[in-house]
């Protein structure tokens, strides 16, 4: 073939292009563009504990209550709502107007199925299925909640904040085994999940449900009025954070969810970005200790790493900045109601050679521990002063670099850590994911026991007390006693708390302080 | 000629069957434990299970290739055991941001490098040979990332000219698309470039030295039509297997300058497939690439008899 016959032939395609896919210019939308906590794979909020997905749920599913400002249930898709003289029997009547995104309207049936579904997924909702007798529609706006006997916590398990959240789904969804992933995304909340926009793992698109029928109280936290004020969210996972940070700080997007705290100094000084922790409780970091296999197995060894655990060490290194950290040494999180500081002394001591003297005692000076390490994980920081806190007391530290996905298979392992499994790990929870004993399966005992197999009975017989007192002031006293027993047996080792930070352009205002970035209530200044 | 192409496409076939059952294994061998990060990290052990057996991770080894292989070989590829969809549509849905930025990585390095390499060639031994010289090894040296964060901050964040980040489908527009695309590309191309650039000057400098190139120049012709109407075509036969190799590459998915640029191609699909052991998933599109990989190595092939018709199957 002749040179200039390819040259035009070139010419000719590079023209074709060009006229190809010209599109109609879209509509001007107000859109707020962010960055997520993570990479949104899953989408069912039953099936996965994911905070991700719990977060992605809030936008387009409502709950029956919420927790406000204060941290107290509020009706939210519920009227009005009463509880009979013996305890036994609540009824809740839902608000009128109330309509899922294909139509229909939310009926009593709807919630039914949906509380069954959650119920048999979650901790908590497991608890408050086994004193249930009967929960069932009394017509299409009434539920009937029937207890075989009178307990505490109905209203907070309603109301949760933390997965798994009791989301109200259509009844032909929610009827779906709650070990399959739903696989439809109709709510009755304030957006709308827009499935043809979905890229999993990369963006998700939520427009505003232009039918949803707002309370009259203004918003706080999950609860009050959902005002959407925006037609449009897009939801972009940006791997690199160097990158998204400049992205923000040039306006391509408008919120980043979980900044690296690291990388903050590079929008710190920009008149155009607001940096704040939205979250006025944070996270709970803490390490876990493998009760089965030595030296663990010891109580007194567990004891003695208490003493030297310096928390501040640790939340330095996960929040940087003192501003964003506290010292806190409570199982059920500081800040909240089921705060305490029984027991505490060991912890706040700082001291590792006191540590040392103790494992001399026990014999355990040296003891080797493997401690695994999840090097793709924000915690991984954490690891590393693990590593160097827990040799400072003494013990012989084997460092187990493996990626997240390894750590959650190697953990359930109850083989001794040379074949195979473990002696430590850390992670952590949000505070209103640890703030109770019926919400906090990290610190469950024996049958029920969470990846350390601690097992001391008291613990069990003080949560079973504590889930059927209603009494504020007797509940506190069986708070303090469980903390004492947690910590004497050193069913986990808090290591602080400490609140991560959200970047904003200027142009977004009335962000809800609140564990997941709410999407109701912002506005956005100057449209798209 | 037709009969070599049959030949070649039957023997996929086993290539494919054996690397379905390498990927198979190595994963299942590898630890890790995608029911656990799907139930979350507050799970019990008892609902992480439950997931377990749903999604049938607890049936033995053997059962499960048997079921994975005989529903691809009914063109499924399962689907998502996290996103629920399947595996194929996930695949689709990546393709056009990588092909967008294959296409158009290969377009500019192709465009630059090779009269970069031709030049080198023609004046070889000279400070513009060095140059190029130079230029390739700089080009090699550099990691996709550092000249991806270099472009980003010069054009994008200094001098406001692009996007530092993202992808717009053509649908939204040609310019938008394009404009997402440029800095991606550009960071990639280069060490294409640097490659294509090499390969080009050494088989010219071969091709430049022998008699029919004489003759061409004692006919008088002028040098561009010297260079790339009689030299290039008989020194394509390399430049083009570089460039083909590097198309498929390309197309396999370039997870770095993905992940720089915010791209939802088809290596960050793969990335976190991995990552997070979402099996369907890795399984169908590695089987993908590779049925991909054979392809183009046979349409390489090809490409000779239309470049040298001396080359015969």
């Amino acid at each position: 073939m002749k040179c200039s016959r390819l040259l035009s032939l070139a010419a000719m395609a590079a023209l074709f292009v060009i006229g190809c896919g010209e599109a109609a210019l879209a509509q001007k939308k107000t859109v707020i563009r962010s960055v997520p906590i993570g990479n949104l794979r899953t989408l069912d909020p039953i099936w996965t504990t994911a905070y991700i997905t719990r977060n992605h749920a809030y936008m387009i599913w409502d709950t029956l209550f919420a927790l406000d400002a204060d941290n107290k249930p509020q009706p939210q898709m519920v009227d009005k709502w009463s509880v009979s003289e013996d305890k036994l029997t609540y009824t809740f009547t839902l608000r009128e107007g109330l309509k899922w995104h294909d139509g229909p309207p939310v009926t009593a049936a709807d919630c039914v199925a949906s509380l069954r579904r959650w119920g048999a997924k979650d901790g908590m909702g497991q608890a408050l299925m086994s004193y249930t007798a009967s929960l069932d529609p009394v017509d299409a706006k009434t539920i009937r909640l029937v207890l075989k006997q009178p307990i505490g916590f109905v209203i907070d398990a309603l109301a949760k904040i933390d997965s798994n959240v009791p989301f109200m789904m259509p009844e032909r969804i929610a009827k779906t085994d709650p070990n399959t992933a739903i696989t439809e995304m109709i709510g009755s909340g304030p957006f709308r999940f827009i499935a043809s926009e979905w890229v999993p793992g990369s963006k998700v698109v939520y427009e505003k449900f232009t039918d949803y029928v707002p309370r009259k109280e203004p918003a706080s936290q999950a609860a009050g009025g959902k005002v959407v004020y925006v037609d449009r969210v897009e939801s972009i996972y940006i791997p690199d954070h160097g990158v998204a940070m400049a992205a923000l700080a040039s306006g391509e997007l408008d919120l980043h969810e979980s900044p690296a705290t690291d990388l903050l100094a590079m929008v710190e000084s920009n008149p155009d970005v607001v940096t704040v922790p939205n979250d006025k409780l944070g996270w709970q970091l803490f390490m876990s200790l493998n009760h089965l296999h030595p030296p663990f197995d010891n109580k007194a060894v567990r004891q003695a790493v208490l003493w030297g655990i310096k928390q501040q060490d640790f939340l330095v290194a996960m929040a940087g900045d003192a501003k964003r950290y506290q010292v806190c040494a409570a199982i059920f999180a500081c800040g909240l109601p089921n705060e305490s500081k029984a027991g505490i002394e060991p912890l706040l001591s700082g001291n590792p050679e006191k540590t040392k003297s103790l494992l001399q005692a026990a014999g355990a000076l040296g003891a080797r521990v493997a401690l695994m390490d999840q090097t793709d994980n924000t915690v991984h920081r954490a690891v590393l002063i693990a590593a160097q806190a827990l040799r400072q007391m003494g013990f012989t530290v084997d460092v187990v670099a493996m990626d997240w996905s390894t750590l959650i298979q190697r953990r359930a392992s109850k083989a001794p850590p040379a074949q195979g499994g473990w002696n430590v790990f850390l992670t952590n929870a949000t505070a209103t994911g640890v703030e109770n004993p019926l919400v906090n399966n990290f610190v469950k005992n024996c049958a029920e026991a969470w990846y350390h197999w601690a097992c001391d009975q008291r613990i069990v017989d003080l949560n079973r007390q504590w889930a059927l007192e209603a009494d504020p002031a007797k509940r506190k006293q069986i708070t303090d006693e469980l903390q004492r027993v947690h910590l004497e047996n050193v069913t986990l080792v808090p290591l602080g708390m400490y609140r991560p930070t959200i970047i904003y352009r200027k142009e977004l205002v009335d962000i809800i302080p609140a564990p997941a970035i709410f999407y109701w209530n912002i506005k956005k200044r100057g449209g798209a | 000629m037709w009969a070599y192409a049959v030949r070649r496409i039957l023997a996929t076939i086993p290539v494919l069957a054996i690397v379905a059952l390498v990927v198979f294994s190595i994963l299942h061998i590898a630890p890790g434990d995608p029911a656990g990060v799907i139930a979350g990290d507050q799970a019990t052990e008892e609902q992480v299970q439950a997931i377990r057996s749903k999604l049938r991770l607890d049936l033995p080894f053997h059962e499960q290739f048997i079921l994975w292989l005989t529903s691809a070989l009914q063109g499924d590829l399962g689907i998502s055991i996290f996103s629920n969809r399947p595996v194929m549509a996930l695949f689709v849905q990546r393709l056009e941001p990588t092909i967008a930025l294959a296409v158009l990585t290969t377009i500019i390095a192709v465009t630059l490098a090779v009269p970069i390499g031709v030049l080198a060639a023609w004046r070889a031994g000279t400070a513009v040979d060095r140059g190029v010289m130079s230029f390739a090894v700089l080009g090699f040296s550099f990691p996709v990332f550092v000249i991806g964060y270099v472009l980003i901050y010069i054009f994008a964040i200094k001098l406001k000219l692009l996007p530092i980040q993202g992808y717009r489908p053509l649908a939204d527009g040609f310019w938008p698309f394009l404009r997402h695309l440029v800095l991606p590309s550009f960071a990639l191309g280069l060490s294409f470039m640097a490659l294509i650039a090499r390969i080009t000057r050494a088989s010219m400098l071969e091709v430049l030295s022998q008699d029919h190139i004489r003759t061409v120049r004692a006919k008088g012709l002028p040098a561009w039509r010297l260079l790339f109407c009689h030299a290039l075509p008989n020194a394509a036969v390399p430049i083009v297997t570089i460039i083909g190799v590097g198309v498929a590459l390309l197309l396999g998915g370039v997870v770095v300058t993905e992940s720089v640029f915010a791209i939802p191609g088809v290596g960050r699909l793969v990335v976190d497939a991995i990552l997070h052991r979402d099996y369907p998933v890795i399984q169908g599109v590695l089987l993908i690439f590779s049925a991909t990989y054979v392809m183009v190595n046979l349409i390489i092939d090809l490409l000779y008899v239309v470049i040298d018709p001396r080359i015969r199957y």
